[in-house]
């Protein structure tokens, strides 16, 4: 029963103590679920997209002070970020935006970059989907 | 900020009584026991005078107690003691999945050097039948080692029956009293125990010093090579000051223990049952009644316990917890999971163990301040909506 609280820096406990967008979107555009193999904790992010751009995230996740800070930063980071721009934020922008992790917790910030590319992922799919979608029934409206 | 010490099972403060016990043992009285001259002489009847209060409280005779640094050291002194001293009749151990990591480690140990150990399982309260380990008996049995409680969920063992077993069977039995010693009554004849750990930070004494008391006539090899210090069973320059420290704290335990039995047991139960009532989803780890009157040991469902830990201990108090995240292994409790917990609940799991400065005060802040957290943590859980 060892515990780590006071390796963490000052700007992780700020993120653990008020994370930021904590919560769901309704009607996603995309939506990241992952678990973590390493100690099993579970992240799902959500994101809303208009034009290519990310204009929303949420969050929710069970985990350690670390996974709850990573997935805060994560959702601010890629605020405002184009789909390809946060595609290439990965865990170490995370733990460096929050000043640092401690090693043993660095497994908790992958958690926050794969919850990313998967609700990325998802939104890909479902709108290439869309895209398909719409221009079969385009192509169907011209048949008729 | 309010600060709450609840982790008297991880370690305890030294009692101020216990301190100035020891500081003459620093600087006037420095002289090495060994040593024929007065200042040796001195020191050397101040470690008989706390080996005879210690045998005193567990009923055993002076020259049945070796001083160790600990707990942990007795528990490797009296399993590795007993495997290498009896290989010649068997090379069997029968133990717990739930002993302190200096039992189960050092049983690990000794499986790697061919010996053979059994886990007996323990129910969902954390009890060993007792028939198991009469069962588990082979005649190339040499140790029977089960601890007498557990330090994560408090959970007391039938060591006296266990401990019958033993005898009838002939074969060594050795027990972790390290949580049981100086709290609640531990008389070695009565649990019918050949060997018994102790350590004296868990009871408001030094850390660095602790004790394995050994029956009369048990043969077991020297731990440590060296001198003749502890009649050759462990060479090494006594630690005197802290022995000092050990005898005089385990002298205040015996004056305290039935005023702060009782009391401690009414701040445990008065935990428990505000716990169960104010939070749902969330359940008692360990047995209800047979249990270490200072500990209280949650699960708390959807949420995950280093997060609660931290907001604890942004609100002053100090709790553990058996969650992988709070581990550098970063693997969950193998004692919860072995009552058969899942992961997700030893993940939520919460320790509060309680001790001589804790009031009914830091008892309701702790009713007021969690509720609040779990909600918190709650919010943001994944799995909540889940099971909604
Ligand atoms: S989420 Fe388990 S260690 Fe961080």
């Amino acid at each position: 029963m060892r515990d780590v609280l006071s390796l963490y820096s000052e700007k992780v406990m700020e993120h653990f103590k008020n994370p930021r967008n904590v919560g769901e979107i309704e009607n996603p555009d995309g939506i990241g679920h992952v678990g973590n193999p390493v100690c099993g904790d579970i992240m799902e992010l959500y994101i809303k997209v208009k034009d290519e751009v990310i204009v929303d995230a949420k969050f929710k996740t069970f985990g350690c002070g670390a996974a709850i800070a990573t997935s805060s930063m994560v959702t601010e980071l890629v605020k405002g970020k184009t789909v390809e721009g946060a595609l290439k934020i990965s865990n170490h922008a995370v733990a460096e935006a929050l000043g640092g992790l401690p090693p043993i917790k660095m497994h908790c910030s992958l958690l926050a970059e794969e919850a990313l590319k998967s609700a990325i992922e998802d939104y890909l799919t479902k709108s290439k989907k869309g895209k398909a979608r719409r221009h079969k029934e385009n192509a169907k409206c011209k048949i008729q | 900020m309010r600060r709450i010490y609840l982790d008297y099972a991880a370690t305890t403060p030294t009692h101020p009584e216990v301190v100035k016990a020891m500081l003459p043992y620093f600087t006037d009285v420095f002289g090495n026991p060994s040593s024929i001259y007065s200042y040796g002489q001195e020191a050397k009847g101040a470690i008989e005078e706390a080996r005879s209060k210690v045998a005193d409280l567990i009923g055993a005779q002076s020259e049945e107690l070796v001083f160790t640094s600990g707990g942990t050291e007795a528990d490797n002194f009296a399993i590795k003691g007993v495997a290498y001293t009896n290989e010649h009749k068997g090379n069997h151990i029968i133990t717990t999945p739930i002993e302190h990591h200096a039992g189960m480690e050092t049983c690990k140990s000794l499986e790697r050097r061919g010996v053979r150990v059994t886990y007996l399982p323990v129910d969902e309260h954390g009890l060993v039948d007792p028939d198991n380990v009469r069962r588990a008996i082979t005649d190339k049995t040499i140790l029977i080692s089960v601890m007498h409680a557990n330090n994560e969920m408090g959970t007391i063992e039938p060591i006296a029956e266990i401990g019958k077993i033993a005898r009838e069977a002939r074969i060594y039995f050795h027990t972790d009293a390290v949580q049981t010693v100086g709290h609640i009554p531990v008389d070695v004849n009565e649990l019918g125990v050949d060997l018994l750990s102790m350590s004296a930070h868990k009871l408001y004494g030094p850390k660095g010093v602790g004790a394995l008391y050994v029956r009369g006539g048990t043969k077991l090899l020297p731990f440590m090579h060296g001198g003749e210090q502890e009649r050759r069973r462990r060479a090494s320059t006594e630690n005197v000051p802290g022995i000092v420290g050990f005898g005089r704290a385990i002298e205040l335990a015996k004056q305290e223990m039935d005023e702060e039995a009782e009391r401690l047991t009414y701040l445990r139960d008065q935990l428990i049952k505000g716990l169960l009532e104010r939070i749902d989803h969330i359940r008692l780890n360990g047995h209800l009644t047979k249990r270490l009157l200072n500990n209280v040991n949650v699960s708390v469902d959807f949420v995950e316990g280093e997060s609660m830990l931290l907001n604890l201990d942004l609100e002053g108090i100090c709790a553990s917890t058996g969650s992988a995240c709070s581990s550098s292994s970063l693997e969950p409790s193998y004692v919860l999971l072995a009552l058969g917990l899942s992961p997700e609940l030893a993940h939520g799991s919460l320790r509060f163990t309680l001790g001589r400065e804790n009031t009914s005060k830091d008892i309701d802040y702790v009713l007021e301040v969690l509720p609040k957290i779990v909600a918190k943590l709650r919010a943001m859980s994944p799995l909540l909506k889940s099971r909604r």
